[in-house]
């Protein structure tokens, strides 16, 4: 059982030792990263998917409940920890979406009924609907985004749940955060969005390359997170209704905005 | 002398893996001699001198570039020894993939990269089949499922392979393929034999011959030097 991930600090972009020198994620929690485009917050990530050992450019080391992982730890899908949506939006492999997804369930050692239950998740966070004969690459950056989502929570489920801007292409975001952070996983979700980054329990704050600070996500901001999902749940709202070619007459602003 | 045979696809990564590879056996007190065969141009030769490894370019020109390789084998042998370096590490453009350059005791690397698709592994063939060690490159360009059934793939060609995932960019993984080389046999010319027989051409290796010694060789045979002979009757 995975109880702890640790993050021993190493270098930022300019080779300095950066300032926060050891992260500890428990079980069941849920941290942010956040910081400018090109901060180094993908960077960070990767590390963990790797559970790097001071061989990337950070230099970061990473411990599973305090240990070293093996080498067997960091490369056998069947045993693997992490299961990662990271930033890409397309797909590369020439393969339909069903012959894509037989072999990752068997990669993952999963059954195969998981086919049907990704397509069928996948299609509730998209619009235009994903079939099983549709080639991989043919997906729309939305529809890919979906499937990647999908096929991380039904196929690679896993303790460690590392998620890369799930803001980025369109699909509802709050039920995709859901449906990948499950309970009692160790979950981190690197965001430019503030909602997403209020909803999380603590947030690394990425600078240069560099971890640079920890925040922790204080209960007025907590409040105001609930705030912000209602300005964001009326945007949503109205951006299904521009999406089916609705006009726009009047929004309810009021009890927004105090 | 300790010999290392890396072979790959165009572009794949494999100067980029190298270039971590060796600076961090120099960081060891390991010193290494590399040679880089290609078909018609390269400048990775310069990629290498700017880390300080003494380097040589041969270029096949017409030839497969792994029947050069071989032939060529003693050679750089010879030369790494005169360099008095642990580890001789020829980089060869795997351009003729019927043909597979590693020889019993060196240790055989094939770089692999991820983009290529998941269905590269399996139209390869011997230099990723008899490979030791299978090293994956750009695996940062896709999706972790894509990188999965990857790793399969190379599994259904070569069951033995070790896997080592690398980042040609930032070095990750190159430390393992640096203990890997480490760890690699002596190789000693007179009874070194290839793993896979050459196939159709011009010389005895196309019938058949493995035997790497150069006394052994007849047919048209190119030297590193660009020399060109005709042994034989
Ligand atoms: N994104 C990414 N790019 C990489 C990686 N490894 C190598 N590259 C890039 O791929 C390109 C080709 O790399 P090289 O190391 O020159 O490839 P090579 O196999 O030696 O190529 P040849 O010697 O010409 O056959 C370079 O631009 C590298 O920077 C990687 O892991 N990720
Ligand atoms: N500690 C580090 N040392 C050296 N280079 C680094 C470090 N961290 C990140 N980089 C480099 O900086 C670049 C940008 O990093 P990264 O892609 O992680 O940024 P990002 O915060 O995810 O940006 P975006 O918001 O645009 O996705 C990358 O090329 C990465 O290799
Ligand atoms: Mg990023
Ligand atoms: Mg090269
Ligand atoms: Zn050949
Ligand atoms: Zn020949």
């Amino acid at each position: 059982m995975i109880k702890k991930v640790t993050i021993l600090g190493g270098y930022d972009k300019f080779g300095e030792k950066e300032p926060v020198r050891r992260v500890d994620i428990k079980r069941g929690e849920i941290f942010g990263v956040v910081g400018p485009t090109g901060s180094g917050k993908s960077s960070l990530i990767a590390d963990i998917e790797q559970l790097a050992q001071r061989d990337t450019f950070s230099k970061r080391k990473i411990l599973v409940n305090d240990k070293e992982p093996t080498y067997e730890d960091r490369t056998n899908p069947r045993k693997k920890m992490v299961a990662q949506l990271s930033q890409n939006m397309n797909f590369l492999a020439d393969m339909t979406v069903g012959e894509f997804l037989t072999l990752h369930a068997k990669c993952r050692g999963a059954h195969k009924s998981c086919v049907e239950k990704v397509i069928k998740l996948a299609n509730t966070l998209t619009g235009e609907p994903i079939k099983e004969g549709h080639d991989l690459t043919i997906l729309s950056g939305g529809q890919s985004r979906a499937l990647m989502v999908a096929d991380v929570a039904i196929i690679s489920d896993s303790p460690i749940v590392l998620i890369d801007e799930i803001e980025n292409a369109g699909i509802r975001k709050h039920e995709a955060l859901e449906v990948l952070s499950g309970h009692g996983k160790i979950v981190m979700v690197v965001t430019h969005d503030p909602i997403l980054a209020l909803m999380t329990d603590k947030r690394i704050v990425m600078k240069n390359g560099g971890m640079q600070k920890i925040v922790t996500t204080t209960p007025h901001e907590k409040e105001l997170s609930e705030e912000l999902s209602k300005i964001d749940d009326l945007l949503l709202n109205l951006r299904d209704k521009v999406r089916h070619g609705e006009i726009i007459e009047d929004i309810q602003l009021k009890g927004l905005t105090s | 002398m300790r010999m290392v045979i890396v072979a790959g696809t165009p572009g794949s990564g494999k100067t980029a893996v190298l270039v971590h590879v060796l600076k961090s056996l120099m960081r060891d007190n390991f010193t290494a001699s590399v040679v880089k065969i290609d078909c018609l141009y390269t400048d990775d030769d310069k990629k290498f001198k700017k880390i300080g490894i003494p380097t040589l370019i041969g270029l096949s020109m017409d030839m497969c570039p792994d029947h050069y390789a071989i032939y060529n084998i003693e050679d750089m042998i010879d030369w790494a020894r005169q360099n008095n370096s642990d580890f001789l590490i020829i980089e060869t453009a795997g351009l003729c993939h019927r043909c597979a350059p590693y020889t019993k005791n060196c240790l055989g690397v094939c770089v692999i990269d991820a983009t290529s698709g998941p269905n590269t592994p399996l139209k390869v063939g011997p230099f990723l089949s008899t490979a030791d060690i299978v090293v994956v490159t750009k695996g940062d360009m896709i999706s972790q499922a894509e990188r999965e059934i990857f790793r399969e793939r190379i599994f259904e060609v070569n069951p033995n392979a070790k896997i080592i995932e690398a980042n040609g960019l930032s070095g990750q993984g190159c430390l393992e393929l640096a203990d890997e080389i480490v760890k690699s046999p002596e190789v000693s010319l007179e009874s070194e034999k290839l793993r896979h027989s050459a196939p159709l051409a011009v010389c005895t290796l196309c019938v058949g011959e493995t035997r790497v010694n150069k006394k052994y060789h007849r047919g048209i045979l190119r030297r590193i030097d660009g020399f060109q002979t005709y042994q034989g009757e």
